[in-house]
Protein backbone atom coordinates (compact mmCIF):
# COMPACT_ATOMS: atom_id res chain seq x y z
CA UNK A 1 0.00 0.00 0.00
CA UNK A 2 1.28 3.44 -1.14
CA UNK A 3 0.13 6.64 0.40
CA UNK A 4 0.34 10.56 -0.32
CA UNK A 5 0.17 12.45 2.72
CA UNK A 6 -0.51 16.29 1.78
CA UNK A 7 1.06 18.21 4.35
CA UNK A 8 -0.32 21.72 6.27
CA UNK A 9 1.24 25.02 6.48
CA UNK A 10 -0.30 28.24 7.40
CA UNK A 11 1.09 31.94 8.29
CA UNK A 12 4.59 30.71 7.95
CA UNK A 13 4.59 27.28 9.55
CA UNK A 14 4.40 23.86 8.80
CA UNK A 15 0.83 22.63 11.24
CA UNK A 16 1.55 19.94 13.87
CA UNK A 17 -1.71 18.51 12.41
CA UNK A 18 1.06 16.90 9.27
CA UNK A 19 2.22 14.47 12.13
CA UNK A 20 -1.11 12.74 12.47
CA UNK A 21 -1.44 11.93 8.70
CA UNK A 22 2.04 10.40 9.28
CA UNK A 23 0.56 8.24 12.26
CA UNK A 24 -2.08 7.34 10.04
CA UNK A 25 0.81 5.80 7.43
CA UNK A 26 2.35 4.18 10.21
CA UNK A 27 -1.23 2.36 11.55
CA UNK A 28 -1.81 1.24 8.45
CA UNK A 29 1.42 -0.35 7.73
CA UNK A 30 2.05 1.99 4.07
CA UNK A 31 4.67 3.16 2.11
CA UNK A 32 4.25 6.98 2.24
CA UNK A 33 5.19 10.01 0.48
CA UNK A 34 4.27 13.69 1.62
CA UNK A 35 2.86 16.99 -0.36
CA UNK A 36 3.74 20.41 1.18
CA UNK A 37 2.92 23.88 -0.46
CA UNK A 38 5.56 25.43 2.22
CA UNK A 39 9.03 26.87 2.50
CA UNK A 40 12.23 24.87 2.84
CA UNK A 41 12.71 27.23 5.80
CA UNK A 42 10.06 24.68 7.58
CA UNK A 43 10.24 21.46 6.49
CA UNK A 44 8.64 18.44 8.66
CA UNK A 45 10.57 15.92 10.41
CA UNK A 46 10.13 13.01 7.82
CA UNK A 47 12.13 10.18 6.61
CA UNK A 48 10.72 10.22 3.28
CA UNK A 49 10.32 11.83 0.16
CA UNK A 50 8.85 15.64 0.39
CA UNK A 51 7.73 16.80 -2.80
CA UNK A 52 7.56 20.63 -1.84
CA UNK A 53 5.96 23.61 -3.77
CA UNK A 54 6.77 27.03 -2.85
CA UNK A 55 4.30 29.29 -0.94
CA UNK A 56 5.46 32.04 -1.84
CA UNK A 57 4.76 31.05 -5.72
CA UNK A 58 1.61 28.84 -4.97
CA UNK A 59 0.24 30.81 -2.19
CA UNK A 60 -1.21 29.61 1.50
CA UNK A 61 -4.47 29.27 -0.55
CA UNK A 62 -4.93 28.21 -3.52
CA UNK A 63 -6.88 25.45 -4.39
CA UNK A 64 -6.46 25.55 -8.34
CA UNK A 65 -3.10 25.52 -8.14
CA UNK A 66 -2.53 22.96 -4.98
CA UNK A 67 -5.07 20.67 -6.82
CA UNK A 68 -2.89 20.69 -10.36
CA UNK A 69 0.75 20.69 -8.06
CA UNK A 70 -1.10 17.16 -6.34
CA UNK A 71 -2.18 15.95 -9.70
CA UNK A 72 1.20 16.24 -10.95
CA UNK A 73 2.37 14.47 -8.01
CA UNK A 74 -0.17 11.83 -7.64
CA UNK A 75 0.75 10.79 -11.61
CA UNK A 76 4.55 10.37 -10.78
CA UNK A 77 3.70 8.69 -7.27
CA UNK A 78 0.31 6.55 -8.10
CA UNK A 79 -0.56 6.54 -4.64
CA UNK A 80 -3.42 3.76 -3.64
CA UNK A 81 -4.85 6.33 -0.88
CA UNK A 82 -4.45 10.28 -0.70
CA UNK A 83 -4.61 11.78 2.84
CA UNK A 84 -5.82 15.20 4.15
CA UNK A 85 -6.55 16.57 7.72
CA UNK A 86 -10.40 17.42 8.05
CA UNK A 87 -9.34 20.75 8.25
CA UNK A 88 -10.34 24.03 6.61
CA UNK A 89 -7.82 23.16 3.87
CA UNK A 90 -8.48 19.32 3.43
CA UNK A 91 -12.31 19.33 3.01
CA UNK A 92 -11.58 22.76 0.86
CA UNK A 93 -8.95 20.64 -1.29
CA UNK A 94 -9.99 16.59 -0.92
CA UNK A 95 -13.04 16.98 -3.20
CA UNK A 96 -11.20 18.38 -6.03
CA UNK A 97 -8.51 16.49 -6.20
CA UNK A 98 -10.80 13.68 -5.42
CA UNK A 99 -12.94 14.08 -8.52
CA UNK A 100 -10.37 14.77 -10.41
CA UNK A 101 -9.10 10.94 -10.49
CA UNK A 102 -12.55 9.78 -10.44
CA UNK A 103 -12.15 8.40 -6.92
CA UNK A 104 -14.13 8.27 -4.00
CA UNK A 105 -13.60 10.62 -0.89
CA UNK A 106 -14.14 9.07 2.60
CA UNK A 107 -14.73 11.98 4.82
CA UNK A 108 -13.57 12.78 8.58
CA UNK A 109 -11.89 8.95 9.50
CA UNK A 110 -11.84 8.50 12.70
CA UNK A 111 -10.12 4.68 12.96
CA UNK A 112 -9.06 2.49 9.95
CA UNK A 113 -8.85 -1.30 9.83
CA UNK A 114 -7.26 -2.92 6.28
CA UNK A 115 -9.67 -1.52 3.68
CA UNK A 116 -12.78 -0.25 6.35
CA UNK A 117 -12.69 3.62 7.26
CA UNK A 118 -14.84 4.55 10.23
CA UNK A 119 -16.51 7.48 10.45
CA UNK A 120 -18.69 9.62 12.31
CA UNK A 121 -22.54 10.62 11.38
CA UNK A 122 -25.08 12.22 12.72
CA UNK A 123 -23.54 14.67 15.46
CA UNK A 124 -21.02 11.88 16.49
CA UNK A 125 -23.93 9.96 17.90
CA UNK A 126 -23.46 7.27 15.02
CA UNK A 127 -20.55 5.14 13.37
CA UNK A 128 -20.42 4.29 10.10
CA UNK A 129 -17.58 1.59 8.29
CA UNK A 130 -17.11 2.52 5.14
CA UNK A 131 -15.52 1.06 2.25
CA UNK A 132 -14.16 2.39 -1.12
CA UNK A 133 -15.02 1.10 -4.75
CA UNK A 134 -12.33 2.69 -6.78
CA UNK A 135 -8.96 2.37 -7.52
CA UNK A 136 -7.51 5.32 -5.75
CA UNK A 137 -9.18 6.62 -2.80
CA UNK A 138 -8.96 10.10 -1.06
CA UNK A 139 -9.79 10.25 3.12
CA UNK A 140 -9.49 13.26 5.54
CA UNK A 141 -9.12 12.19 8.60
CA UNK A 142 -10.75 13.90 12.06
CA UNK A 143 -8.00 16.08 14.12
CA UNK A 144 -6.46 13.92 17.29
CA UNK A 145 -7.83 10.95 15.39
CA UNK A 146 -4.60 9.82 14.83
CA UNK A 147 -1.51 10.44 17.26
CA UNK A 148 2.48 9.13 16.89
CA UNK A 149 3.96 6.80 18.58
CA UNK A 150 7.25 8.57 19.40
CA UNK A 151 8.39 12.10 18.76
CA UNK A 152 8.45 12.99 15.26
CA UNK A 153 12.11 12.79 13.54
CA UNK A 154 13.49 12.57 9.99
CA UNK A 155 15.01 14.44 7.52
CA UNK A 156 12.97 14.45 4.27
CA UNK A 157 14.16 13.78 0.79
CA UNK A 158 12.92 17.33 -1.35
CA UNK A 159 11.86 17.20 -4.63
CA UNK A 160 10.70 20.75 -5.72
CA UNK A 161 7.72 20.80 -7.51
CA UNK A 162 6.06 23.72 -9.58
CA UNK A 163 3.00 24.51 -11.83
CA UNK A 164 1.91 27.51 -14.36
CA UNK A 165 -2.27 27.31 -13.25
CA UNK A 166 -4.24 30.33 -13.24
CA UNK A 167 -7.13 30.60 -10.18
CA UNK A 168 -10.14 32.19 -10.26
CA UNK A 169 -9.75 32.53 -6.82
CA UNK A 170 -8.07 35.49 -5.55
CA UNK A 171 -6.72 35.44 -1.72
CA UNK A 172 -6.68 38.70 0.41
CA UNK A 173 -4.87 37.75 3.32
CA UNK A 174 -5.65 36.66 6.67
CA UNK A 175 -8.04 38.06 9.39
CA UNK A 176 -8.35 37.25 12.61
CA UNK A 177 -11.54 37.57 14.87
CA UNK A 178 -11.23 40.20 17.80
CA UNK A 179 -9.23 38.71 20.61
CA UNK A 180 -8.48 41.22 23.41
CA UNK A 181 -10.58 41.09 26.93
CA UNK A 182 -10.32 37.73 28.43
CA UNK A 183 -7.55 34.69 27.56
CA UNK A 184 -9.32 31.34 28.17
CA UNK A 185 -5.99 29.63 27.47
CA UNK A 186 -4.86 30.82 30.97
CA UNK A 187 -7.86 30.68 33.29
CA UNK A 188 -7.26 27.25 35.35
CA UNK A 189 -11.18 27.09 35.52
CA UNK A 190 -13.69 27.41 33.01
CA UNK A 191 -17.47 26.74 33.48
CA UNK A 192 -18.76 26.50 29.78
CA UNK A 193 -21.87 27.26 28.10
CA UNK A 194 -23.48 25.28 25.61
CA UNK A 195 -26.34 25.48 23.52
CA UNK A 196 -28.50 23.71 26.44
CA UNK A 197 -28.74 27.03 28.36
CA UNK A 198 -31.62 27.69 26.30
CA UNK A 199 -31.77 31.65 25.82
CA UNK A 200 -29.50 34.59 26.52
CA UNK A 201 -30.73 35.20 30.12
CA UNK A 202 -29.59 31.83 31.00
CA UNK A 203 -25.53 32.82 30.50
CA UNK A 204 -25.61 34.48 33.68
CA UNK A 205 -26.30 31.34 35.54
CA UNK A 206 -23.10 30.27 33.89
CA UNK A 207 -20.76 32.98 34.70
CA UNK A 208 -21.75 33.08 38.25
CA UNK A 209 -20.75 29.78 39.00
CA UNK A 210 -17.47 30.62 37.55
CA UNK A 211 -17.11 33.35 39.50
CA UNK A 212 -18.24 31.03 42.77
CA UNK A 213 -15.30 29.00 41.73
CA UNK A 214 -13.00 31.47 40.75
CA UNK A 215 -12.98 30.78 37.34
CA UNK A 216 -13.81 32.16 33.78
CA UNK A 217 -16.76 31.50 31.57
CA UNK A 218 -16.52 29.90 28.36
CA UNK A 219 -18.82 29.14 25.65
CA UNK A 220 -19.86 26.53 22.83
CA UNK A 221 -20.24 27.64 19.10
CA UNK A 222 -24.11 27.39 19.12
CA UNK A 223 -23.66 30.07 21.68
CA UNK A 224 -21.71 32.27 20.01
CA UNK A 225 -23.32 31.64 16.87
CA UNK A 226 -26.51 33.01 18.48
CA UNK A 227 -24.28 35.96 19.89
CA UNK A 228 -25.53 35.11 23.48
CA UNK A 229 -21.80 34.86 24.21
CA UNK A 230 -18.59 36.61 22.53
CA UNK A 231 -16.09 35.06 19.89
CA UNK A 232 -13.20 35.21 22.82
CA UNK A 233 -15.48 32.84 25.11
CA UNK A 234 -15.53 30.41 22.07
CA UNK A 235 -13.97 26.93 22.86
CA UNK A 236 -13.34 24.45 20.40
CA UNK A 237 -11.51 24.10 16.60
CA UNK A 238 -12.68 27.35 15.61
CA UNK A 239 -12.48 29.03 19.20
CA UNK A 240 -9.88 28.55 21.75
CA UNK A 241 -7.45 25.18 22.39
CA UNK A 242 -8.08 24.91 26.72
CA UNK A 243 -6.45 22.46 29.43
CA UNK A 244 -7.38 24.04 32.49
CA UNK A 245 -7.48 22.59 35.97
CA UNK A 246 -11.12 22.02 36.02
CA UNK A 247 -13.61 22.58 33.35
CA UNK A 248 -17.26 22.04 34.02
CA UNK A 249 -19.50 22.36 30.54
CA UNK A 250 -23.15 23.12 31.38
CA UNK A 251 -25.48 22.08 28.60
CA UNK A 252 -22.62 20.82 26.10
CA UNK A 253 -23.79 17.85 23.54
CA UNK A 254 -20.18 17.29 22.80
CA UNK A 255 -19.63 18.18 19.11
CA UNK A 256 -15.82 16.51 18.14
CA UNK A 257 -15.31 20.40 17.46
CA UNK A 258 -15.83 21.40 20.91
CA UNK A 259 -14.28 18.00 22.54
CA UNK A 260 -11.09 18.86 20.65
CA UNK A 261 -11.30 21.96 22.09
CA UNK A 262 -10.94 21.22 26.02
CA UNK A 263 -10.69 17.48 26.29
CA UNK A 264 -7.30 18.21 27.63
CA UNK A 265 -8.45 19.48 30.64
CA UNK A 266 -7.62 18.04 34.14
CA UNK A 267 -10.99 17.40 35.05
CA UNK A 268 -14.05 17.47 33.33
CA UNK A 269 -17.77 17.91 34.85
CA UNK A 270 -20.12 17.56 32.19
CA UNK A 271 -24.35 19.13 33.42
CA UNK A 272 -26.45 17.16 30.79
CA UNK A 273 -29.60 16.05 30.36
CA UNK A 274 -28.94 13.37 28.03
CA UNK A 275 -27.00 10.96 29.54
CA UNK A 276 -26.02 9.43 26.32
CA UNK A 277 -24.60 13.10 25.46
CA UNK A 278 -21.01 12.51 23.44
CA UNK A 279 -19.72 14.65 26.10
CA UNK A 280 -20.06 11.40 28.40
CA UNK A 281 -16.86 10.12 26.55
CA UNK A 282 -14.73 12.78 28.27
CA UNK A 283 -16.10 13.85 31.55
CA UNK A 284 -15.09 12.62 34.55
CA UNK A 285 -18.13 13.21 35.99
CA UNK A 286 -21.52 13.45 33.89
CA UNK A 287 -24.50 14.94 36.09
CA UNK A 288 -27.46 13.99 34.54
CA UNK A 289 -30.16 17.09 35.36
CA UNK A 290 -31.06 20.35 34.09
CA UNK A 291 -28.09 22.94 34.51
CA UNK A 292 -30.96 25.66 35.43
CA UNK A 293 -31.56 23.91 38.42
CA UNK A 294 -28.56 21.83 38.99
CA UNK A 295 -26.02 25.28 38.39
CA UNK A 296 -27.99 27.75 40.67
CA UNK A 297 -27.64 24.88 43.62
CA UNK A 298 -24.28 24.30 43.03
CA UNK A 299 -23.27 27.93 43.23
CA UNK A 300 -24.90 28.69 46.09
CA UNK A 301 -23.53 25.80 48.00
CA UNK A 302 -19.66 26.63 46.82
CA UNK A 303 -20.41 30.49 48.04
CA UNK A 304 -21.32 28.94 51.22
CA UNK A 305 -18.13 27.26 52.03
CA UNK B 1 -31.91 16.05 13.69
CA UNK B 2 -33.26 15.15 17.16
CA UNK B 3 -31.07 12.88 19.57
CA UNK B 4 -32.46 9.46 19.84
CA UNK B 5 -31.04 7.66 16.74
CA UNK B 6 -31.92 3.84 16.26
CA UNK B 7 -30.41 1.84 13.12
CA UNK B 8 -32.11 0.77 10.48
CA UNK B 9 -32.93 -2.81 10.30
CA UNK B 10 -31.18 -2.87 7.43
CA UNK B 11 -28.01 -2.09 9.50
CA UNK B 12 -26.34 0.74 7.09
CA UNK B 13 -28.82 4.02 8.07
CA UNK B 14 -30.81 5.07 10.96
CA UNK B 15 -34.76 4.39 11.29
CA UNK B 16 -36.79 7.37 9.77
CA UNK B 17 -39.37 6.73 12.67
CA UNK B 18 -39.60 8.81 15.40
CA UNK B 19 -37.71 11.45 14.08
CA UNK B 20 -38.42 15.29 14.55
CA UNK B 21 -37.28 16.52 10.70
CA UNK B 22 -36.29 19.84 10.26
CA UNK B 23 -34.13 21.66 7.15
CA UNK B 24 -30.63 20.38 7.07
CA UNK B 25 -28.45 23.38 9.95
CA UNK B 26 -26.12 24.64 7.88
CA UNK B 27 -28.57 24.58 4.55
CA UNK B 28 -30.85 27.21 6.72
CA UNK B 29 -27.46 29.27 6.23
CA UNK B 30 -27.35 29.18 2.84
CA UNK B 31 -30.98 29.56 1.97
CA UNK B 32 -30.72 32.89 3.74
CA UNK B 33 -27.89 34.50 2.37
CA UNK B 34 -29.48 33.48 -1.14
CA UNK B 35 -32.35 35.18 0.09
CA UNK B 36 -30.87 37.99 1.50
CA UNK B 37 -28.84 38.48 -2.01
CA UNK B 38 -32.40 38.41 -3.71
CA UNK B 39 -32.83 41.10 -1.28
CA UNK B 40 -30.44 43.59 -1.76
CA UNK B 41 -30.38 43.14 -5.90
CA UNK B 42 -34.13 42.94 -6.51
CA UNK B 43 -34.06 41.21 -9.68
CA UNK B 44 -33.19 37.79 -8.48
CA UNK B 45 -35.35 34.38 -9.01
CA UNK B 46 -34.64 32.03 -5.96
CA UNK B 47 -35.06 28.31 -6.67
CA UNK B 48 -34.16 25.75 -3.40
CA UNK B 49 -33.43 21.87 -4.06
CA UNK B 50 -33.55 19.21 -1.95
CA UNK B 51 -33.51 15.51 -2.91
CA UNK B 52 -35.48 12.94 -0.92
CA UNK B 53 -38.08 11.08 0.17
CA UNK B 54 -42.04 13.46 -0.12
CA UNK B 55 -41.41 14.73 3.14
CA UNK B 56 -38.73 16.96 2.28
CA UNK B 57 -40.82 18.74 0.38
CA UNK B 58 -41.88 20.65 3.92
CA UNK B 59 -38.81 21.40 4.41
CA UNK B 60 -38.88 23.47 1.02
CA UNK B 61 -41.88 24.68 1.70
CA UNK B 62 -40.12 26.68 4.70
CA UNK B 63 -37.17 27.92 2.48
CA UNK B 64 -40.31 29.02 0.03
CA UNK B 65 -41.57 31.30 3.30
CA UNK B 66 -38.43 32.34 4.09
CA UNK B 67 -38.56 34.31 0.52
CA UNK B 68 -37.23 31.73 -2.21
CA UNK B 69 -39.30 31.70 -5.39
CA UNK B 70 -39.58 28.44 -6.42
CA UNK B 71 -38.70 24.72 -5.72
CA UNK B 72 -37.40 21.12 -6.92
CA UNK B 73 -37.79 18.13 -5.26
CA UNK B 74 -35.80 15.26 -6.43
CA UNK B 75 -37.79 12.80 -5.90
CA UNK B 76 -35.78 9.72 -4.03
CA UNK B 77 -36.93 7.04 -1.77
CA UNK B 78 -33.35 5.87 -1.54
CA UNK B 79 -31.15 9.19 -0.82
CA UNK B 80 -30.16 7.88 2.41
CA UNK B 81 -28.09 5.33 0.23
CA UNK B 82 -26.36 7.80 -1.97
CA UNK B 83 -22.72 8.72 -1.90
CA UNK B 84 -21.73 12.22 -1.67
CA UNK B 85 -20.38 11.77 -5.44
CA UNK B 86 -24.15 10.40 -6.49
CA UNK B 87 -25.81 13.66 -4.87
CA UNK B 88 -23.48 16.27 -6.34
CA UNK B 89 -23.71 14.77 -9.69
CA UNK B 90 -27.80 14.73 -9.13
CA UNK B 91 -27.40 18.57 -8.08
CA UNK B 92 -24.96 19.06 -11.29
CA UNK B 93 -27.14 17.51 -13.58
CA UNK B 94 -29.72 19.96 -12.64
CA UNK B 95 -27.85 23.02 -12.04
CA UNK B 96 -26.18 22.47 -15.55
CA UNK B 97 -28.16 24.22 -18.54
CA UNK B 98 -29.89 26.87 -15.37
CA UNK B 99 -27.39 29.65 -15.78
CA UNK B 100 -27.61 30.52 -11.92
CA UNK B 101 -25.04 33.03 -11.10
CA UNK B 102 -25.17 31.93 -7.37
CA UNK B 103 -25.38 28.24 -5.81
CA UNK B 104 -25.17 28.47 -2.33
CA UNK B 105 -25.13 25.11 0.08
CA UNK B 106 -24.63 24.05 3.25
CA UNK B 107 -21.08 23.41 4.13
CA UNK B 108 -21.63 19.77 5.28
CA UNK B 109 -25.00 18.18 6.24
CA UNK B 110 -25.76 16.68 9.81
CA UNK B 111 -25.82 13.40 9.34
CA UNK B 112 -23.61 12.23 6.84
CA UNK B 113 -21.12 15.48 7.51
CA UNK B 114 -18.86 14.33 4.22
CA UNK B 115 -17.97 18.25 3.55
CA UNK B 116 -18.09 17.24 0.02
CA UNK B 117 -21.08 18.05 -2.03
CA UNK B 118 -21.37 21.71 -2.43
CA UNK B 119 -17.34 21.76 -3.56
CA UNK B 120 -18.24 18.75 -6.04
CA UNK B 121 -20.97 20.47 -7.39
CA UNK B 122 -18.80 23.16 -8.51
CA UNK B 123 -15.87 21.54 -9.69
CA UNK B 124 -18.80 19.43 -11.88
CA UNK B 125 -20.14 22.71 -13.14
CA UNK B 126 -16.13 24.22 -13.76
CA UNK B 127 -17.24 27.16 -11.31
CA UNK B 128 -15.45 28.82 -8.81
CA UNK B 129 -16.28 27.62 -5.38
CA UNK B 130 -14.99 29.14 -1.56
CA UNK B 131 -15.87 26.48 1.22
CA UNK B 132 -17.05 27.06 5.06
CA UNK B 133 -17.95 30.48 4.17
CA UNK B 134 -18.67 33.19 7.29
CA UNK B 135 -19.24 36.02 5.58
CA UNK B 136 -20.47 37.03 2.04
CA UNK B 137 -20.47 40.22 0.43
CA UNK B 138 -21.92 40.73 -3.97
CA UNK B 139 -21.34 43.69 -5.59
CA UNK B 140 -22.32 43.57 -9.45
CA UNK B 141 -21.10 40.09 -9.71
CA UNK B 142 -17.70 40.64 -7.35
CA UNK B 143 -17.67 38.19 -4.83
CA UNK B 144 -16.06 38.78 -1.57
CA UNK B 145 -16.36 36.11 1.03
CA UNK B 146 -14.64 34.88 4.61
CA UNK B 147 -13.47 31.35 4.84
CA UNK B 148 -13.26 30.50 8.35
CA UNK B 149 -9.87 28.45 9.52
CA UNK B 150 -9.12 27.14 12.71
CA UNK B 151 -8.25 28.61 15.72
CA UNK B 152 -10.16 32.32 15.53
CA UNK B 153 -8.64 33.23 11.90
CA UNK B 154 -10.32 34.04 9.00
CA UNK B 155 -9.29 33.86 4.53
CA UNK B 156 -10.75 36.59 2.55
CA UNK B 157 -11.64 35.32 -0.67
CA UNK B 158 -12.66 37.14 -4.34
CA UNK B 159 -14.09 35.50 -6.95
CA UNK B 160 -16.60 36.55 -9.55
CA UNK B 161 -19.52 35.28 -10.16
CA UNK B 162 -21.15 32.66 -11.24
CA UNK B 163 -19.87 31.01 -8.40
CA UNK B 164 -20.57 28.35 -5.53
CA UNK B 165 -20.27 28.86 -2.02
CA UNK B 166 -20.56 26.02 0.87
CA UNK B 167 -22.04 28.20 4.14
CA UNK B 168 -20.74 27.63 7.50
CA UNK B 169 -23.12 28.60 10.72
CA UNK B 170 -22.68 31.65 12.02
CA UNK B 171 -22.82 33.01 8.62
CA UNK B 172 -26.28 35.09 8.56
CA UNK B 173 -29.11 35.22 11.17
CA UNK B 174 -31.57 32.75 9.43
CA UNK B 175 -35.06 34.58 9.68
CA UNK B 176 -38.35 32.88 10.43
CA UNK B 177 -41.19 32.53 8.16
CA UNK B 178 -44.03 35.09 8.99
CA UNK B 179 -47.51 33.61 9.07
CA UNK B 180 -48.50 36.11 5.86
CA UNK B 181 -45.25 35.00 3.88
CA UNK B 182 -46.06 31.07 4.81
CA UNK B 183 -49.86 31.58 2.91
CA UNK B 184 -48.03 33.11 0.24
CA UNK B 185 -45.29 30.35 0.04
CA UNK B 186 -49.04 27.78 -0.60
CA UNK B 187 -48.80 29.02 -3.74
CA UNK B 188 -46.07 28.71 -5.39
CA UNK B 189 -44.31 26.58 -7.70
CA UNK B 190 -43.05 23.27 -6.51
CA UNK B 191 -41.73 20.98 -9.17
CA UNK B 192 -41.11 17.27 -8.43
CA UNK B 193 -38.28 15.67 -10.92
CA UNK B 194 -37.76 11.53 -10.13
CA UNK B 195 -34.48 11.06 -9.68
CA UNK B 196 -33.72 8.83 -12.40
CA UNK B 197 -33.78 11.64 -14.97
CA UNK B 198 -30.77 13.13 -13.56
CA UNK B 199 -28.29 10.66 -12.08
CA UNK B 200 -26.21 8.54 -14.50
CA UNK B 201 -23.05 7.45 -12.40
CA UNK B 202 -22.96 4.61 -9.49
CA UNK B 203 -21.64 5.01 -5.90
CA UNK B 204 -17.83 5.31 -5.48
CA UNK B 205 -18.30 4.00 -2.10
CA UNK B 206 -20.63 1.68 0.42
CA UNK B 207 -21.76 1.73 3.64
CA UNK B 208 -20.79 -1.29 4.95
CA UNK B 209 -22.74 -1.26 8.59
CA UNK B 210 -23.92 1.59 11.11
CA UNK B 211 -24.00 1.29 14.35
CA UNK B 212 -24.06 3.01 17.91
CA UNK B 213 -20.37 3.39 19.08
CA UNK B 214 -19.16 1.64 22.00
CA UNK B 215 -18.77 4.05 25.23
CA UNK B 216 -15.30 4.85 25.81
CA UNK B 217 -15.65 7.22 28.37
CA UNK B 218 -15.75 5.37 32.39
CA UNK B 219 -16.58 8.63 33.96
CA UNK B 220 -18.96 9.03 37.22
CA UNK B 221 -22.86 9.15 36.57
CA UNK B 222 -24.86 10.99 39.20
CA UNK B 223 -28.64 10.97 38.80
CA UNK B 224 -31.46 11.70 40.67
CA UNK B 225 -32.61 14.49 42.87
CA UNK B 226 -30.68 17.60 42.02
CA UNK B 227 -29.69 18.61 45.49
CA UNK B 228 -28.00 15.43 46.25
CA UNK B 229 -26.40 15.88 42.79
CA UNK B 230 -24.92 19.25 44.12
CA UNK B 231 -23.78 17.74 47.29
CA UNK B 232 -21.83 15.19 45.92
CA UNK B 233 -20.45 17.51 43.63
CA UNK B 234 -18.94 19.95 45.91
CA UNK B 235 -17.69 16.86 47.31
CA UNK B 236 -15.88 16.14 44.42
CA UNK B 237 -14.71 19.59 43.90
CA UNK B 238 -12.90 19.17 47.48
CA UNK B 239 -11.57 15.62 47.35
CA UNK B 240 -10.47 15.33 43.45
CA UNK B 241 -9.14 18.73 42.40
CA UNK B 242 -7.27 21.30 44.16
CA UNK B 243 -10.17 24.38 42.88
CA UNK B 244 -12.06 24.91 46.89
CA UNK B 245 -8.79 24.56 48.65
Amino acid sequence: MKTLLVAEYREGALLNATYELVAFAEKLGAESAMFLVGSDTALPKYDGTLYLADVAQAGEFNPAVHKQLLLDVIAKEQPELIVFSHSSYGWDLAPRVALALNAAQISEVVDVAGNTFVVPACNAKLRRDLQSKTAQTVVTLQGGAFGLSAEPSGTPKVEKIETATASPLEFGGYEAVEKGGVDLTKAEIIVSAGRGIGKAENLEMISQLAEALGGEYGASRPVVDAEWAEHNRQIGTTGQTVSPKLYVACGISGAIQHLAGMKKSEFIIAINTDKDAPIGEVADVLAVADLKELVPALTERIQKL
Amino acid sequence: MESKFKVNTEGKWYDNVDLAWRMNEYDEFAVEQAVQVKDQVGEADVTVLSIGIDKVKETMKKALAMGCDRGVHVNDDASYAKDPFEIASIIAAFARDKGFDLIFTGMQSQDRGSAQVGVLVAEMLGLPSVSTIVDFAFDNGQITAKRELEGGLRAIIKTQAPALLTCQLGLNTPRYPTLPNIMKAKKKELLTLEVATLLQDGARQETVKMYVPEKKGGGLVLEGDVGAIADQLVQILKEKTGVLA
